[in-house]
């Protein structure tokens, strides 16, 4: 993902069957053996991830948190002489070691596409999440760096629209990507411009 | 203005600056400190005289010490510069308090110290709000309240003259509209009692400057004598006539489509609602107490069951006299017996819809109506009652009346027999909603079988609950976004959730269980009539949309044959006004119909102006 490429749509018409007409919404069930064994959006195109460096700043992240708890705990057991201390202060650790063992897989779910009309998101493992915004609904695009993130040269992204649900944040983009994914994204909201 | 006795109605909205009611500063607080000043000179003024003049010692009443040290001069100047004080500092405020109505916008400067300036662009109204509290009330003002989207975004009008106010308001939603200067409404109304008095009002200075007009009704005017009470009985007798006048003016809207609640009806759901309910255990609990000789739980209870008592007064009386009604600018809603207020929403305004029947009023088929809007004032008007609730209580015809009215279009047959299975159907026979599969069952133990959704005519529509009843409908124009989620409980089951993203409100349009594959469908279903129904949407010029909906309606009809090649036809590239029918060909995969939804009713007005469909993709 290091080459900024932000193209619009994902080229030839029969990966968008979105687009293809649904009669009056008369939705046929579907055996549960032959659905596919986990949730995913059926011919959209290749999914831009965010860059692998964002595993840092999660990482870096979780473990200040951490450090902060354990050292909490390894406080009150030592100079306090509270022998529980050491229970919450051990499974808070065993959680951030989890974590950050799953760090690089919950970073690579993180997703996005820019389709012909909307901007579609996904992320997550176990709990999965996919969100279509049309860009004629965007507010406002906003972004952000914190210190580790720019010192690795990312910025976090934020799509907002009147609807607070919307929640569509893509984290961890390369900044001249952010600034360009940006660029575009007001392009395509001003030509696609609609009411609230 | 050059002679602004002469204003009509539709004087108010010429983009000139207009001052408001002379009796604001009165209304907005001055009566209360007018009571307060009379209550404090009233007990405490052998105190206060002690306290500022620190006299050691007096009679029994300080005027007569005044008398006695024949101070009666001093005395009487200090209370005459205070009143002068005061006035002046009331007719600044109000003179510089002024506001203006123009084609594009409405704007308000006030303030004598710290001005503000407040502007709103009228294609953003989402919508007018004319209240009248009380007192004002009885003295013939009325406050207008223009809102746009956002928390407390609200341009007020306090106060203006009762009729004046009506009819500024239909000229700021005739503006906003689009519709051109031509069709001015004939609603010339009942002109009401106030206006012609409106050249007897004490506003010499303004008339001086001459570049203002009083934009109010009468006043009581502390004019000649002998015409001073002639004036004043027939501001009187206007004063009681309004007062007793129906709330909704029957010209304003077709009696057919005026939806009203029994006093009844009212009265029975408030009785068998939740709030009620806790009333009278608290109430139980009180008696108990009282029965037992264990007075502690008494005063504990007390405070809470007299204030309950208080809220369900004033719940009942402020929706008496409730009516909605469709008007040629939008859906009125209005409420109030004692104070009034009646909003008016402009189409395409309303972002979510919730219908739903708590289990009590299951026997009497009552349901009740709210709704999201962009628009969010804390300012609850004069009722007091949440401007999101729509129908606080109505049977199903109502619904469907009111669901006609909110979403303009809908209520054809299908949609009429969508929201009734919606509402009623238990999901066991095929009524036109795909819902959960039995494997969910577990999940939603009684309500599984109706816990599905369905897509029509640009709307979406999510129905579950057993013991409540719930129908959210969300109309496609108005969606934010729309997103799909699972856990891992669900996808070993192969289930997911869906939630529709809407402006923030009470309504939460989400669907907790749902077969996988119909929740990818649905996702792509709704991520594509979103685009579709956005870009065809003209509802914030929704009176100049008769080209739109012409052209819309020609390429529904292509979509609808299915044909791709009339999806070509209308293409990606359309330039220009096309663009409309672009969207109406190529991308609504519910119904082709879905732009011309927005326009049931062609009007005759001009060009598309509409900003969505100019923005062309080049």
């Amino acid at each position: 993902m290091s080459e900024p490429h932000i193209v619009v749509g994902d080229g030839p018409a029969e990966a968008r069957p979105a687009h293809e007409p649904v009669v009056d919404g008369a939705f046929t069930e579907v055996d549960a053996v032959a659905e596919a064994p986990r949730l995913e959006l059926p011919g959209v195109g290749e999914w831009k991830r965010v860059s692998p460096k964002y595993v840092v700043v999660e990482v870096v992240s979780t473990l200040l948190f951490g450090l902060v708890a354990c050292g909490l705990a390894v406080f009150l057991w030592l100079v306090a002489d509270a022998q529980w201390a050491i229970y919450p202060g051990g499974a808070v650790a065993l959680v951030v070691i989890v974590l950050v063992i799953l760090e690089p897989r919950r970073v690579r779910s993180i997703g996005y596409q820019l389709r012909d009309d909307d901007l579609l998101f996904r992320r997550g493992i176990m709990f999965q999440r996919f969100v279509a915004v049309p860009y004629g609904r965007m507010q406002l695009v906003d972004i952000t760096r914190g210190p580790v993130a720019r010192w690795l040269g990312l910025a976090d992204l934020k799509f907002v629209t009147a609807a607070a649900a919307t929640g569509v944040a893509i984290p961890g983009l390369p900044v001249e990507d952010a600034d360009l994914l940006r660029d575009r994204l007001v392009e395509l909201a001003e030509s696609r411009r609609a009411g609230l | 203005m050059t002679s602004p006795a002469e204003g009509t109605e539709t004087s108010l909205a010429d983009g000139a600056w207009h001052r408001l009611h002379p009796a604001t500063p009165l209304f907005r607080g001055g009566i209360f400190m007018v009571a307060v000043l009379g209550f404090i000179l009233a007990n405490l003024r052998e105190r206060l005289v002690d306290f500022f003049f620190r006299v050691p010692s007096y009679g029994d009443d300080p005027i007569d010490e005044i008398f006695r040290r024949g101070a009666v001069g001093w005395a009487l100047l200090a209370i005459a510069v205070v009143l002068i004080v005061i006035l002046v500092v009331f007719y600044l405020s109000w003179r510089m308090h002024t506001f203006r109505v123009d084609e594009e916008s409405v704007e308000v400067r006030s303030g004598v110290v710290l001005r503000s300036n407040r502007r709103a662009r009228l294609d953003r109204i989402q919508g007018v709000n004319i209240s009248r509290p009380l007192v004002p009330r009885l003295f013939g003002a009325a406050k207008v309240e223009v809102s746009v989207a956002g928390q407390d975004a609200t341009v007020q009008l306090a106060y203006l003259g009762s009729s004046v106010a009506d009819g500024l308001r239909r000229d700021i939603l005739r503006l906003a509209s689009g519709a051109r200067q031509a069709a001015a409404p004939a609603v010339g109304g009942p002109s009401a009692p106030g206006v012609p008095a409106a050249s007897a009002v004490p506003t010499d200075a303004a008339h001086a400057t001459g570049e203002t007009a009083p934009p109010f009704g009468a006043t009581p005017a502390p004019g000649v004598v002998s015409r001073g009470f002639e004036e004043a009985s027939r501001f009187a007798a206007a004063r009681v006539q309004e007062f007793l006048a129906p709330e909704l003016d029957p010209d304003q809207a077709p009696p057919e489509s005026v939806v009203r609640i029994p006093p009844l009806r009212l009265a029975g759901s408030i009785a068998l609602s939740t709030s009620t309910l806790v009333l009278v255990a608290l109430a139980v609990v009180m008696g108990v107490s009282a029965g037992t000789g264990n007075p502690d739980w008494l005063f504990g209870a007390i405070v809470p069951v007299l204030g309950g008592l208080g809220y369900t007064f004033s719940r009942f009386t402020k929706s008496l006299r409730y009516s909605i009604a469709g008007t040629p600018d939008g859906v009125r809603v209005g409420y109030g017996l004692l104070s009034t207020s009646n909003e008016t929403l402009p189409p395409g305004r309303i972002h979510a819809i919730h219908v739903f029947q708590p289990l009590l009023w299951r026997p009497f088929g009552w349901w009740q109506v709210r709704i999201n809007k962009a628009e969010r004032s804390t300012n609850r008007g004069a009722a007091g009652q949440a401007s999101t609730t729509t129908l606080p209580v109505g049977t199903l015809a109502d619904v469907r009346k009111v669901l006609g009215l909110i979403v303009p279009g809908y209520d054809g047959d299908r949609a009429h027999a969508l929201v009734t299975h919606g509402l009623l159907g238990t999901g066991r026979a095929a009524d036109g909603f795909t819902n959960a599969p039995s494997r969910a069952a577990w999940r939603r133990p009684f309500s599984w079988r109706r816990t599905g959704f369905a897509v029509d005519d640009g709307v979406v529509l999510f129905r579950r609950g057993v013991i409540t009843r719930d129908l959210m409908l969300v109309p496609l124009a108005r969606l934010q976004s729309v997103g799909i989620s699972q856990g891992p409980l669900q996808r070993m089951q192969r289930l997911a959730s869906a939630k529709l993203h809407t402006v923030a409100g009470p309504v939460t349009a989400s669907l907790p269980v749902m077969a996988q594959s119909q929740a990818l469908r649905l996702f792509q279903t709704l991520a594509a009539g979103a685009v579709a129904s956005a870009e065809a949407d003209t509802s914030h010029r929704w009176g100049s949309r008769t080209a739109a909906a012409a052209v819309a309606h020609a390429a529904g009809d292509a979509a609808a044959d299915g044909d791709a090649a009339g999806r070509d036809a209308a293409g990606r590239d359309a330039a220009g006004g096309d663009a409309a029918s672009r969207d109406a060909a190529g991308g609504d995969p519910v119904d082709g119909d879905a732009a011309g939804r927005d326009a049931p009713v062609p009007e005759t007005a001009a060009a598309v102006v509409a900003p969505g469909a100019d923005g062309a993709r080049s």
